[in-house]
């Protein structure tokens, strides 16, 4: 597994499939059996101390220390990873203001909200700027806006460090990474980037809806269409080959005899299913 | 770094109310020790000065004061060390400890030396209490000084062994029973075995203390401390590097 720099690599499996084991392996709280893990060209096994200068680590549970406050929970932070003293206090606000805990310098972590710990969590794993941030499952559950704030909150990270994130939430994906690596019982069945995994969900099929639909016979009839299917009085699916593409066809005929399209487009082989299907064919 | 981590370490043992409750009965029962010496010892006063050569209030106040001081430390230090490594585990922090730039042995270092440094809390106030005779007496401060050594030292052990017994669980209660089960058979090794050339002595803690007790700085006494420290220590941070390499989670 490599990930590069500047990059959002996201690692999507089932629940056991080995992704947090992976992080933990990554980040020197396992130890493999079998082969080596190298940060920014240290060896984890050979110089640990500086191999782990360039990770922030947030695991499934954040590490807080319920009975301090957040800021002497960063100051903490700061010191564990090496960062000078006359730097520490400015690196706090930087790193609150980025997480948006700007006012919560004071509260106690046992008394914040899960969505506030998370953002602790994070807060402690970029404090002393590493180029690498590994993060387990940061969405885990938290509320939608919660969830939708930490994403942007991973998207800005990426601007300045690689991001290798874990998730069984397929949306969160889509909208964050860039590349995706696919564990199944421990293995990797799939790795390559988004667009990538796009195009392996886009299928030959297209979703017609007419207000006045011709029979469908009709629509059988049109050259490049193989089958059609009714979805209900109004929608069709239509599977079609790509040569020749039907699609200008159909929306010529809807209009010169009014059909009345409403809605014309590809369905997409739903991510869900193709997950399913990569990790099944490994049985 | 280490310093770092200790001052955590405090800062953690001072934040809970079990922490004050037990130096509070702690400090209760020596002081009641204290006083009730210091009046047995205003009551001999006048048959003790027709003697020659008789023991001062340093033998016979402040040197059984520390004695009983080693003795309650040894029943207390489980409490105050349990937490330290089995709630870390529990709570799932040690993570951010082991994902840190730092070696194991800092970790271990840094967390003995925040247990020590609570423990001299209470010492302290042994020694003033000690120390307050001067007002009223002369002291043997030789004999004073000996003592002080001594239960530095038996602390610090005290220390290493409850730090080790943190490590090997997840429950805190858990680690306070192992670290007591072991002090205590320490301390009763010797008790069982008054044969001064009986092997048991060399397992027991306290009797390293009897010879500072008497006020007798001895070098295989200090050495003795040393190694078992170094030991404990050693078996911590092996505990710990082997949960990395079986999988425990932390």
């Amino acid at each position: 597994m490599t990930l590069r720099r500047g990059e959002v690599l996201g690692l999507l499996g089932a629940n056991g499939a080995g992704k947090t084991t992976t992080m933990q392996v990554l980040t020197g709280n396992l130890a493999p059996s079998a082969g080596s893990v190298a940060i920014c060209g240290f060896d984890l096994a050979d110089h640990p101390v500086q191999a782990k200068q360039h990770i922030g680590y947030l695991p499934e549970h954040p590490p807080i220390y319920k009975e301090l406050t957040v800021d002497e929970y960063l100051k903490f932070a700061a010191k564990l990873h090496g960062l000078a003293r006359l730097t520490i206090d400015r690196a706090i606000d930087d790193v609150k203001a980025r997480c948006g805990i700007g006012d919560c310098g004071k509260r106690l972590l046992g008394s914040l909200s899960k969505g506030y710990q998370q953002r602790v969590g994070i807060a402690q794993a970029i404090i002393h700027a590493p180029d690498v941030v590994v993060l387990d499952e940061p969405t885990v559950g938290l509320d939608p806006i919660q969830i939708r704030e930490i994403r942007s909150l991973i998207r800005s990270l990426a601007e300045d460090c690689s991001v290798l994130l874990s998730t069984h939430i397929l949306p969160e994906v889509e909208s964050i990474c860039d590349r995706v690596e696919i564990l199944n019982r421990g293995r990797v069945v799939f790795s390559d980037s988004i667009a990538a995994l796009q195009e392996f969900t886009r299928g030959l099929a297209l979703k017609v809806v007419f207000r006045a639909p011709p029979p469908l016979s009709e629509l059988t009839a049109i050259p490049g269409i193989t089958r059609v299917e009714a979805l209900s009085a109004n929608s069709f699916r239509v599977d079609r080959k790509d040569d020749p593409d039907p699609t200008a066809e159909i929306v010529e005929r809807a209009v010169r005899e009014g059909w009345g399209l409403m809605e014309i487009g590809p369905i997409r082989e739903r991510l869900e299913d193709v997950f399913v299907e990569l990790t099944r064919s490994e049985c | 770094m280490i310093l770092t981590l200790a001052k955590k370490e405090l800062h953690g043992l001072f934040v809970t109310p079990l922490a004050w409750v037990v130096l509070a009965v702690l400090q209760a029962v020596l002081a009641w020790i204290f006083l009730v010496r210091l009046d047995t010892f205003l009551e001999l006063q006048p048959r003790l000065a027709q003697l020659a050569n008789a023991p001062g209030t340093t033998e016979l106040v402040v040197a059984p004061l520390f004695s009983a001081a080693a003795i309650v430390l040894l029943m207390t230090t489980p409490l105050f060390g349990m937490r330290m490594i089995a709630e870390e585990r529990r709570n799932r922090t040690m993570t951010l400890l082991i994902s840190a730039p730092i070696s194991m042995t800092t970790i271990v270092l840094g967390k003995w030396l925040g247990l020590v440094l609570f423990l001299s809390l209470p010492m302290a106030l042994v020694t003033a209490m000690g120390g307050v005779l001067l007002a009223g007496t002369d002291l043997d401060l030789g004999l004073f000084l000996a003592n002080l050594v001594g239960l530095t030292l038996i602390i610090a052990t005290f220390a290493a062994v409850a730090l080790y017994a943190s490590s090997l669980s997840s429950q805190p209660l858990i680690a306070a029973v192992l670290a007591l089960g072991m002090l205590l058979g320490s301390w009763l090794a010797s008790l069982a075995n008054p044969d001064p050339a009986s092997p048991m002595q060399l397992l027991s803690v306290t009797k390293r203390f009897e010879s500072f007790n008497a006020g007798i700085i001895n070098s295989a006494d200090l050495v003795w401390h040393a190694v078992v420290i170094a030991l404990f220590l050693a078996l911590t941070i092996r505990r710990l590097d082997r949960d990395r390499l079986v999988g425990k989670p932390s």
